[in-house]
């Protein structure tokens, strides 16, 4: 049994076919883990113990004859989604001991259907960067080039896949966090339309952009975690009441006569050369299968990262209030009185991006700001979205790159907040729409660096983005998921 | 754009209940300063008759009905608690 | 220099749902601390709120019963800032478009109407409570997110007593719709007032300070009169207005400035990302105004139209609803009101105010009252009789007839045995007789009582008096 065959889709075959146990593969990951952490440091918490016992506990289910694919199916989950009982810290200070006496909806559908949790992954605080070098529990590595950053928000996430630590796993996207570790890490991650996979239990960071998605070694296996997850949650008021379709079954492969739009706003200066290529050779790719490749322009792309940066920050100044040590997390010591509770804890706990998109938040619906930043953005907003709303009255998919680059080295950007936030250039423009959008691997640059490719839909258009992905990775029989193959 | 100094900063940081030691508030400062700069840019358009996008998908509102479910035991609520009396949660006194 | 006060009230009314307004904790008052908490009103990371319904339809009925426009799509917003009973560091509340706006409504102060504006009546969630003890400060979540509806009102009330006329109408409809169970002592019926002064005939504003802290009706009467009062006298000493928030120190009858302890406030408003507009349809609405019972004005209008009651009789047979329908009840099985109002006012409502109970927690219907009435009309008992039957009638739901041969009530309306005990009681009191006969009228009245008390409270007394006087007058022409 290698690891890099233990795909999810395989994994259930096994299981299925009695070939061998949710513990052994539990166990094999773990090793794993434990082998690799030490240089990627994609995990905060893992759970040794707890894994093996919700293995056996699976075993046990299939021995009575229980069957489903995640039934023992060991999977990583970001550190900002609420498991219960499990530490879940953000990769911060001021949640370092947090342990939620509840569940995301997204765990506990999982675990219903028997998955097994193995840990809980690394990323930027609060989701918060895009080079994963933010956490409080230090940077991740990625397995490509150690030196380098993978990625992030879900940097840990990505790693995870890309390291053979984990056959998938769940991140969060606000504004390119899974998709852009994904392109850098060489997996496959997704971004579904606001609203089609619950946030409840998902720290919040941007409210009006997060969504949960999957991290996955190939676009079969994106389709059944994605199935897994997706659907309307009572408890999340911003949930879509729309049925979630079986999407694995959706895999066609055939894209023949398809209008696939390539943005001109979306190959800029300062693009790395590598990436272009690879891109080029993707589109060459897309044509041979018979889809229409249409220039399109989405003229309000440039402001994105402007409104992103309004927005997000207004939204994550007021969600990260709660970190007050009151209730939960880290509260700093030695104080004399309420205001100082409040001062000292914020000081200590939070890092400095953290601090500064507090700051920045504040500002923007501060009294006499909030028209000319916080909703001057907004109605930006509308524009952004509008011009992907015109977009998909001509076309069915966009395609473009998914990061300008591949992954740079560590403290390359930590110095310059704007130079790092352009980072997210392709991927913030879908959170302020809210449409869905896919990262797939399309190569490697002269480094030896995966590039990705982005593949952006219509809302709810995920099947369509998918089967795009797909057959696009049919027809390169698919680029290599780990440095590890 | 507004005049962007320390006094603004530390205005803004007292709204969040942060604080920044004077060197931290120089960086800050400067860094802060070069965001605001860059977020000018959306002063080009004219957004005058745009509505502003609050959510990416509105739908209709799906409300809860009245309702009452088991809450949580107090010693769960509590467990998280850095500082505890009985079955309060304990903080430092409000000073007037 | 005379001048005139400008007074607007914000009230805070608890509402009487089962759950809270975001998540199915129980909202139940007094329960042991932190014992009606989850993650969601706890604040824990990564909740998300969920929108009670029922808390919409009651936004819906008080807009309706208070003349508003009701706004079928609105929006809540963070109001952002620190405190340690607030556990998300904001309240959800509602800020640029609340669910009901422009309404009003009708006080009635020293016989004059007055028309009262409310500017908007929005939702809100409640913050918890803070115990001060020693060095540091307990905090209990439960009240967290009950649901509140704020009640802002125009600034049209110019006295303090028609600031109380107000509060005490606005409450009445609150009890009405039965939405919110108007306790000022346990804070589910809170006020904030916004008081200024200006010289009469002046059309601006002057500066105003908002007073808080003022949980019951005399303490805001106080309150308000100390702060006009305050005020004038200030200007008139060439000082000016500050604007600021005071608290009422109800022991020494005057307000207290909180300047400097509280600071600048900037509460960034902003839409909640978590929750969609608020919308509905007229079909909603129409619904909930098919089911809204009648508002106190009006049925007071039509009680003095429709029973031909004083205003006095309406003003406290009206107070509560359940009592108001009570009436209204009887009224249907025995037609006379005054009779029926008058027995509410004097009986009832004293048994009731006694146990401290309401009209529903008696077994005594309307056509239990209406038969002990009738009893009472056809001489079958007598007041005292009736007094007497009252409380076993509220305590049994029986017959009250059933109690008459019980308590041994019947009335006596033989002439025969009421004249025997009339000659006994004249037997009995010579003295009496011979000075009322030598023109000491007063004593009529005495040999009434005697007779009564010789009957045991039971002899006729229309009866007794007519009988009496014939044998007195008998005695006297001899």
């Amino acid at each position: 049994m290698e690891l890099k065959d233990l795909s999810l889709s395989k994994i259930s075959e096994l299981l299925d076919k009695k070939e061998t146990t949710s513990r052994e593969i539990t166990e094999v990951f773990l090793k794993k883990i434990e082998e690799m952490d030490k240089k990627t440091n994609a995990f905060i918490t893992v759970c040794y113990e707890r894994a093996v016992d919700m293995a056996d506990t699976a075993d046990k289910r299939r021995a009575k004859g229980e069957r489903g694919r995640f039934l023992g199916v060991p999977i990583a989950v970001k550190d900002n989604i609420c498991t219960e009982d499990i530490k879940t810290t953000c990769a911060s200070k001021i949640l370092h001991n947090f342990i939620p006496p509840y569940s995301a909806t997204v765990v506990e559908k999982l675990l219903q259907k028997g998955a097994v949790i193995l840990g809980k992954t690394n990323m930027d605080e609060f989701a918060m960067g895009s080079s994963n070098e933010t956490s409080y529990f230090g940077p991740v590595r990625n397995p490509w080039d150690l030196e380098r950053i993978p990625g992030g928000s879900s940097g840990g996430s990505a790693v995870s896949v890309a390291g053979l630590e984990s056959p998938a796993s769940l991140g969060s996207d606000t504004g390119g966090s899974i998709r852009q570790p994904a392109s850098l890490c060489g997996v496959v991650g997704l971004k579904p339309t606001y609203g089609r996979v619950s946030r409840f239990g998902l720290i919040a960071f941007g409210s009006s952009l997060d969504q949960i998605g999957p991290l996955t070694r190939n676009v079969r296996d994106c389709a059944l975690l994605l199935e897994e997850i997706a659907g309307y949650d009572e408890k999340d008021s911003t949930s879509l009441p729309v049925e979630v379709p079986q999407y694995s079954s959706l895999l066609t492969g055939n894209i023949k006569g398809l209008k696939l739009g390539v943005p001109k706003e979306y190959f800029i200066e300062g693009m790395e050369e590598g990436v272009t290529k690879r891109i080029k050779e993707a589109i060459e790719v897309f044509k041979s299968l018979g889809a229409e490749i249409v220039d399109i322009s989405l003229p309000h792309t440039d402001y994105g990262i402007a409104v992103y940066y309004l927005i997000a920050t207004a939204e994550a100044s007021s969600n990260l209030a709660r970190f007050d040590g009151v209730k939960y997390g880290y509260r700093a010591e030695g104080l004399k009185d309420l205001k100082e509770m409040y001062i000292k804890t914020k000081k200590e706990g939070f890092g400095e991006e953290v601090k500064r998109r507090i700051m920045l938040g504040t500002f923007s619906l501060a009294s006499g700001y909030y028209d000319a930043y916080y909703n001057r953005a907004s109605k930006v907003r509308t524009l952004i979205k509008r011009d992907f709303e015109k977009a998909f009255e001509k076309v069915d998919a966009i395609i473009c790159p998914t990061s300008p680059t591949t992954a740079f080295k560590l403290g390359e950007k930590t110095g310059d907040p704007i130079k790092m936030y352009l980072s997210d250039v392709f991927t913030i423009n879908v959170n302020l729409a809210g449409v869905p959008a896919i990262s797939i691997p399309c190569g490697f640059d002269e480094k030896n660096l995966p590039v990705g490719i982005q593949i952006i839909g219509d809302y709810l258009k995920e099947a369509d983005i998918m089967n795009i992905a797909h057959a696009y990775e049919k027809a390169v029989s698919g680029f290599r998921f780990s440095p590890f193959i | 754009m507004p005049e962007i100094n320390k006094d603004l900063v530390k205005y803004v940081a007292g709204l969040a209940r942060l604080a920044f030691d004077e060197t931290e508030l120089e960086d800050f400062t400067n860094k802060f300063k070069n965001i605001l700069n860059y977020v000018e840019k959306l002063g080009e358009l004219n957004v005058e008759d745009v509505s502003p996008t609050y959510h990416p998908m509105p739908v209709n509102y799906a409300m809860r009905e009245d309702i009452v479910k088991k809450s949580l035991d107090v010693e769960r609520a509590l467990l998280n608690a850095p500082d505890r009396k009985d079955d309060f949660f304990r903080v430092p006194k409000v000073v007037d | 220099m005379s001048y005139e006060a400008v007074i607007g009230l914000e009230v805070h009314a608890q509402l009487l749902t089962d759950s809270k307004i975001f998540c199915n904790c129980s909202t139940k008052f007094g329960s042991n601390p932190n014992s009606q908490v989850c993650p969601i009103c706890l604040g824990m990371p990564g909740v998300l709120p969920k929108l009670n319904k029922r808390v919409v339809e009651f936004a819906v009925m008080l807009g309706l019963a208070t003349n508003c426009r009701i706004n079928k799509s609105s929006l809540f917003a963070r109001k952002n800032y620190f405190y340690p009973d607030l556990p998300k560091g904001y309240q959800i509340s509602q800020y640029e478009l609340p669910i009901c706006e422009n309404g009003y409504i009708i006080i009635k102060v020293k016989g004059e109407e007055k028309r009262i504006g409310i500017t908007r009546i929005h939702m809100e969630e409640d913050a918890g409570k803070l115990i001060h003890e020693g060095g540091a400060s307990l905090v209990d979540l439960n009240r967290t997110g009950t649901p509140l509806l704020e009640i802002v009102s125009e600034p049209d009330l110019r006295t303090a007593e028609e600031a109380v006329a107000y509060l005490k109408e606005l409450r009445q409809i609150l009890l009405y719709l039965g939405i919110c169970d108007g306790n000022m002592e346990e804070g589910s019926f809170r006020c904030d007032a916004n008081v200024s002064v200006r010289k009469a005939g002046e059309t601006r504003f002057g500066t105003k300070a908002e007073l808080k802290n003022i949980n019951s009706f005399r303490f805001i009467q106080r309150a308000i009169e100390y702060e006009i009062e305050r005020q004038i006298d200030l200007i008139e000493s060439g000082g000016r207005v500050v604007q600021e928030t005071r608290l009422f120190d109800s022991s020494k009858g005057i307000t207290i400035s909180m300047r400097g302890k509280e600071e600048a406030h900037d509460y960034r408003y902003f839409p909640d990302p978590d929750l969609m507009p608020v919308s509905f349809d007229e079909g909603f609405v129409e619904e909930i105004k098919a089911k809204l019972p009648e508002i106190p004005y009006d049925k007071r209008r039509r009680f003095i139209n429709e029973y031909n009651l004083p205003e006095y009789d309406v003003e406290i047979i009206t107070t509560d609803r359940d009592i108001a329908d009570f009436f209204e009840e009887t009224a249907r099985l025995f037609n006379n009101p005054k009779t029926i109002s008058n027995f509410i006012m004097t009986e009832i409502l004293k048994e009731l105010n006694e146990k401290k109970i309401g009209i529903r927690d008696t077994k005594i219907t309307a056509s239990l009252l209406a038969k002990l009435l009738t009893l009472l009309n056809e001489n079958k008992i007598n007041t005292n009789g009736a007094r007497a039957i009252l409380p076993k009638v509220m305590e049994s739901g029986r017959d009250p007839e059933s109690f008459i041969e019980e308590l041994g009530l019947a009335q006596i309306s033989n002439e025969d045995e009421i004249l025997k005990m009339i000659d006994e009681v004249l037997k009995e009191n010579q003295k009496e007789l011979q000075e009322y006969l030598s023109g000491k009228d007063k004593l009529f009245a005495f040999f009434v009582g005697q007779v009564m008390k010789k009957s045991r409270g039971k002899a006729n007394p229309k009866l007794l008096n007519e009988l009496i006087k014939k044998r007195l007058d008998e005695l006297a022409s001899k």
